[in-house]
């Protein structure tokens, strides 16, 4: 099984879209969301069957028991992340380190387990697709990633290519995503922001030395960037993957929850075949 | 010597696990008595820095080897600084890799894979 | 009076907003928290910038006072250390910074030192004054950034905050000081199904909050209806318009070109305010 993830570092550029497409074009069997904060996938590639649903446990978080508390204050002075006020622990911004157990004198603190997602599992015999939601305001998302991508290679006997919708950013649930990846494909957008975003994006993959391609998605918003980041890659040594117009029928079968690869012929669908075949090219080079 | 070896069960016909801090299983095989025992890996349900946890079991646990398929930055970093010897194990099961240690068939593991963040430990 | 950007869903268009709503005020503030991909500075492109580079907790270990007694080890949640052959290692990309190692060894063989994990920029771009937090690449989180940028907003000006994607960790403190929050919506069932999510985080931090209606396209718009369900103010629409997205593309700020959009976003800054009123 071949994972190909894909990512932008920027917000928007298209990841979901074009893992969408990806996934129809190579009857994958095997995919994934990890783009746990703020999961699209599902709207356009979940199977017939209903989701298995697990809860993620996260960290143990602080609690204070009211009736042995004395007030005397000291959690609150040594909680490095602010979380602790009035007596009281905020969940959201508990950190789970453990401090304020060790240092109550009245033992009222307890750490306790903290429901910090849920894993989405649906498997229809022939294909699985693994996705998680983190709940809102939680942090540590690169476990829950993991996670994801666990239940993936559950169905590691079949030999096609997996597809990971990764998520915007450079931090730790990106990383994630990308770790025992065979190539990552970064979706470009061609703009100020775009091209910074890419740069910064490229910079942490290459840290983690994997395979990398790019493309990018509604090119002709920005002709003259999209030239920029042809020559930002040529410079790099990265495969340039090919362009994608910018065409209203993406929009139009993504509200009606199809991928544009389900539509008839047009500019895009065109253009994102074109860019599928060249990775598929690189992924069996190796 | 304490050899110790990442498995996906407790069994002698288990297969070597592909990660060491988030195997479900280790297999410690002492050399000197020539004793086989499994123990379940607690670290692999850990939230974060599971190779980290794996490895100090390790060392607490008299390991003086490891063999396994690769190692993660982090998990290396304990191993080594305790001169543990890292052995690259046989695609196959527990006993299989056993004997082949013991006739002296395995080579070091030399691919670490690189830290998440590109560092080790300091 | 500090307003928070954010839209659940990258690329809807937060920074564009955030930026436009900063140039409009007369004088304002315009901060950064998407750290990890920070881009407002590339439209505000501000002058006189000086750095401060960012540095988390971590702790480091005398090897001569350390007894081997595991204490710290033993009590660390994150799994950031080990001890072999008497010397205690430490992983920085596991460690919190919780500090707890450090007040818990028995021998006070442990200490604080610091470990750069990014910077803040400020600049002046006309009447904004810009703060920038970038992560640096490779490390785990920007949020101990997004803290810092937090205790540098002024009190007196309007800060616009620019706000990270998504409804996690960052975001949360992102919008933690602000007194309003403004949310972007695109006219997807992506940009609608990440919206939701942000929302539910506004509510949770019972922030009073609107919607400002982006890239809006003929026919049916998903955000207006989730807005319309859940009873958030629409304060203002904007049509998709690729003269705009144009601008954006090249890193101009549009209200300084578009006197539409100029005018737009001054009725937006009133709106807000007069929200705030209330």
């Amino acid at each position: 099984m071949k994972k190909l993830v894909l990512l932008s570092g920027k917000g928007g550029t298209g990841k979901t879209t074009l893992a969408g497409a990806f996934i129809k074009m190579a009857d994958s069997k095997a995919y994934a969301d990890c783009d746990v904060d703020a999961p699209n996938l599902h709207l356009i590639a979940a199977l017939k069957t209903a989701a298995k649903e697990e809860a993620f446990f996260g960290l143990e978080k602080a609690v204070i028991d009211t009736e042995k508390c004395t007030d005397c204050g000291l959690c609150e002075a040594v909680c490095r992340f602010d979380a602790i006020g009035g007596g009281r622990v905020d969940a959201y911004f508990c950190e789970g380190c453990g401090v304020c157990v060790e240092f109550c004198p009245a033992g009222a603190v307890a750490m306790v387990p903290h429901v910090s997602g849920k894993t989405m599992l649906y498997a229809d015999g022939e294909r699985v697709f693994s996705t998680a939601r983190l709940a809102m305001g939680s942090g540590n998302s690169g476990k829950l990633v993991t996670e994801v991508k666990k239940r993936l290679s559950e169905n590691m006997k079949w030999d096609g290519i997996a597809v990971i919708d990764g998520s915007p950013g450079i931090g730790c649930p990106v990383i994630a995503s990308v770790t025992g990846a065979d190539m990552v494909l970064m979706v470009a957008e061609p703009s100020v922001s775009g091209m910074s975003d890419l740069a910064r994006i490229v910079k942490t993959a290459q840290t983690l030395r994997v395979r990398i391609g790019v493309c990018i998605n509604k090119w002709d918003l920005g002709g003259e960037m999209a030239e920029e980041i042809e020559q930002y890659c040529r410079e790099e040594g990265i495969d340039f993957l090919g362009r994608v117009p910018f065409d209203p029928a993406v929009i139009r079968e993504l509200n009606a929850g199809r991928s544009i690869a389900e539509a008839e012929e047009s500019p895009a669908k065109t253009a994102i075949k074109d860019v599928f075949l060249k990775a598929v090219q690189i992924l069996y080079e190796q | 010597m304490m050899v110790i070896i990442p498995l996906d069960a407790g069994r002698l016909d288990a297969h070597v696990f592909i990660s060491f801090g988030r195997a479900p299983w280790f297999a410690l095989f002492d050399t000197a008595r020539n004793t086989l025992k499994f123990i379940e890996n607690s670290a692999a349900q850990n939230q974060g820095g599971a190779g980290i946890k794996a490895a100090q079991a390790a060392l607490d646990l008299g390991a003086q080897a490891v063999i396994a398929p690769r190692l993660g930055q982090n998990a290396a970093d304990v191993l080594l600084a305790a001169d543990v010897k890292v052995y690259e194990a046989w695609d196959g099961s527990v006993e299989e890799n056993i004997a082949l240690f013991t006739a002296g068939k395995l080579k070091t593991l030399t691919q670490v894979n690189p830290g998440i963040h590109g560092d080790g430990a300091s | 009076m500090k307003i928070a950007v954010l839209s659940g869903k990258g690329g809807a268009g937060k920074t564009f907003a955030a930026v436009n709503l900063a140039c409009v005020a007369l004088e304002a503030c315009y901060v950064d928290c998407d750290v990890e991909e920070p881009n407002g500075h590339l439209f505000l492109k501000p002058l006189n910038v000086w750095t401060q580079r960012v540095s988390v907790m971590v702790p480091v270990f005398d090897v001569e006072k350390c007894t081997g007694c595991r204490v710290c080890v033993d009590f660390c949640r994150y799994n950031a250390l080990a001890l072999a052959r008497g010397k205690v290692l430490h992983f920085k990309e596991a460690c919190h910074s919780c500090g707890g190692c450090v007040l818990l060894c028995p021998a006070a063989a442990a200490d604080y030192s610091t470990h750069e994990i990014g910077m803040i920029r400020e600049g002046k771009s006309g009447g904004v004054r810009v703060l920038t937090g970038v992560l640096d690449a490779g490390e785990a989180t920007g949020v101990p950034i997004i803290r810092e940028l937090a205790g540098r907003m002024p009190k007196e000006e309007i800060c616009v905050i620019d706000c990270p994607p998504g409804s996690a960790c960052p975001v949360m403190e992102s919008i933690k000081e602000a007194d309003y929050c403004l949310l972007v919506a695109e006219p997807t069932a992506f940009g609608v199904h990440d919206l939701a999510m942000a929302l539910e985080l506004v509510r949770l931090f019972e922030k009073p909050a609107g919607a400002l209606l982006n890239k809006c396209l003929p026919g049916e718009n998903p955000a207006r209806k989730l807005c319309m369900n859940t009873g958030l103010d629409i304060l203002a629409e904007i049509p998709f318009d690729l003269e705009t997205g144009r601008m954006i593309s090249g890193g101009e700020a549009a209200v300084l070109k578009s006197p539409f959009l100029k005018a737009v976003f001054l009725g937006l800054l009133a709106k807000i305010k007069e929200e705030m009123q209330k």
